[in-house]
């Protein structure tokens, strides 16, 4: 059996959303997938060494909130100062007591199954960032590098 | 009940963890050599039948009994 390929493109930089390319990543490589991962943009933020990543329920609302306050709490007062912070303690509360993996943990995970991460080299530079601040053993690249890769997948994600 | 080599409990995890701890538990074991699973994830029943198909670790037995879900995989 040749080996399968997955390859994605993350994205995005918050706590909710750095979820799907790193359980994804981690299972298929646990599945005998050969997996790579391109960041970009926002998603940049998932490569940091120490990771501070934030869900906010401004602007989302289907996310489902604590006392049914999705449904009851003005918009507006999920813009207050501090919110973003106290319903990221609060996610990370519940997710820990559900037992899900901590995002650190996830991505340990996929260094060890020697998922390849690729950091987007154009908006590391545009977003001015060091490669002191990511994690080891990542590589560089740009679209070209992507595509490699990529063309060759059986499975192309985009998150 | 079938005999078992080694045995992970995966209790209180959730999806994709004990996927993830098992295989790296069969990565530690000899082929032939069978594990068994607890784990109180209702998805991994179905999740594991879908690790056995595509890893040729054999299913040999899935079990729930009080909202705990045991399995048995032998090591392909």
């Amino acid at each position: 059996m040749t080996e399968k390929k997955l390859a994605i493109i993350a994205t995005k930089g918050t706590l909710d959303w750095a979820y799907p390319p790193f359980i994804l990543a981690s299972t298929a490589s646990a599945l005998g997938y050969d997996t790579q991962v391109f960041f970009t943009f926002y998603g940049l933020q998932l490569l940091r060494k120490k990771l501070n990543l934030k869900v906010s329920p401004l602007g989302n609302p289907g996310m489902p909130m604590p006392l049914g306050m999705d449904k009851w709490f003005p918009v507006i007062g999920t813009a207050l100062p501090g919110m973003e912070s106290v319903m990221s303690a609060m996610m990370r509360k519940k997710m820990k007591a559900k037992g899900v993996a901590t995002i650190e943990e996830l991505r340990d995970l996929c260094i060890e199954a020697d998922v390849k991460m690729i950091a987007c080299q154009m908006t590391v530079d545009l977003f001015d960032f060091t490669p002191s601040e990511f994690i080891d053993g990542i590589e560089y690249g740009g679209a070209a590098t992507f595509f490699e890769f990529a063309g060759e997948s059986d499975i192309c994600l985009y998150v | 009940m079938t005999g078992f080599d080694q045995e992970l409990d995966a209790s209180g995890l959730n999806c994709p963890l004990p996927i993830l701890r098992a295989k790296k538990t069969l990565s530690s074991m000899e082929s032939g050599k069978i594990l068994r699973i607890i784990a109180t994830d209702p998805g991994s029943v179905k999740d594991f039948e879908a690790f056995s198909k595509q890893t040729g670790n054999e299913l040999l037995e899935s079990a729930e009994d009080g909202g705990k879900y045991m399995f048995l995989l032998r090591k392909g």
